[in-house]
């Protein structure tokens, strides 16, 4: 039976990579790897999952220098010469060894005012968005995002500046600025225009080719360049 | 955790490269360009002496990479507001091979009027 050469991250920011070696099976998929050293090699390896199937966005790592979902991510696809590498994901705190620290990313989230703000009551009719709408196709474009931080993880502009929001948080304000529902537009607008903000961005579309579910923070973030500066030119921020 | 070349390897990663490194290398240069501008001040000919040491072959190739600079750093530039400003396309890679393509053409023209 063919093995896989692994080397995996073990401890925190200060670690190193340990070597194990994995039988190689048809359909494996990275996280299958990791499950297996888990379970059959050393049980104290930490690592996140959840749902398996690309779904809740917890499994992402870095495997072979690359952010990438481990549950979606076949090994045919990233060993070609049957060697893995897979480390937590850049950019963010290591708690242990895959378990990279979420809180700043979240938090990030929050300072983008990715809250969804209500302008009616639960006694009010529903609202109608027509789908063919272009706010709507707009929202439609960036909706999907599973909250993986594989953008966060691959943005360069994140690691020059800590502060910088980043590409997933942003392109949560995208779709809730173009929520006609919502009544936070303008301060969501303050909140993305500041130097961490929208255009911190150097366009370096590191987000949109590594994000799993092909989604383009770029886009989004292209977006709110254009709606911050129309807003300034507005005087409305 | 930091990321390495593998995290960075690809198309638009190198767009962004040329129109950086681009960038400072025109920098780099216009205090030379401005020197060569500031002769004219001290009469015609000492401007023209310098323009006709500008006729050899090694300066033609110097003056061959610069025009690739300028035109790697337009079309690149092109390229970002075309990104920002207009509708998103799909094809971005398209645009990025577009301004190479581009750059590579002004580049080949200025030698070939040369030669």
């Amino acid at each position: 039976m063919t093995t896989l050469r692994v080397k995996v991250w073990r401890g925190a920011e200060n670690g190193r990579f340990q070597e194990f070696e994995v039988p190689r099976l048809e359909s494996q998929t990275v996280l299958d790897v990791v499950t297996h050293i888990q379970r059959s090699l050393d049980p104290t390896l930490s690592y996140r999952f959840a749902c398996r199937v690309g779904m809740c966005g917890s499994c992402a790592m870095t495997v072979n220098g690359r952010a990438r979902w481990t549950c979606r991510t076949h090994v045919a696809n990233v060993a070609a010469d049957n060697s893995l590498e897979i480390a937590p994901l850049a950019n963010l705190p290591v708690v242990k060894d895959l378990v990279a620290d979420m809180t700043l990313f979240f938090d990030k989230w929050a300072k983008a005012r990715g809250k969804f703000h209500p302008t009616k009551t639960r006694r009010d009719g529903f609202a109608r968005v027509a789908p063919d709408s272009a706010e709507r196709l707009l929202v439609d474009a960036a909706i999907e995002c599973i909250g993986c931080s594989v953008c966060y993880s691959s943005c360069d502009v994140v690691a020059w500046n800590p502060d910088y929001l980043g590409p997933a948080a942003l392109n949560r304000a995208w779709t809730l600025h173009n929520d006609v529902r919502d009544g936070a537009r303008r301060e969501r607008l303050a909140a993305v225009a500041g130097d961490a903000g929208c255009h911190a961005c150097h366009t370096h579309m590191s987000c949109s080719e590594r994000c799993p579910k092909q989604l383009a923070p770029t886009a989004s973030i292209a977006g709110l360049k254009r709606a911050t500066a129309a807003a300034a030119l507005k005087g409305e921020l | 955790m930091r990321n390495d070349w593998r995290a960075r390897n690809h198309p638009a990663y190198w767009a962004f490269l040329v129109h950086r490194v681009s960038g400072a290398l025109l920098t780099a240069f216009l205090p030379l360009h401005f020197w060569v501008l500031g002769q004219a001040l001290q009469g015609e000919a000492g401007l023209e002496s310098f323009l006709r040491w500008t006729d050899q072959p090694l300066v033609k190739a110097g003056e061959t990479v610069l025009v690739l600079l300028l035109s790697a750093h337009l079309a690149g530039g092109v390229r970002l507001l075309m990104l920002e400003f207009l509708a998103w396309r799909e094809w971005q890679k398209g645009l990025a091979a577009a301004a190479g393509a581009l750059t590579l053409a002004a580049a080949l023209a200025f030698v070939l009027n040369v030669l």
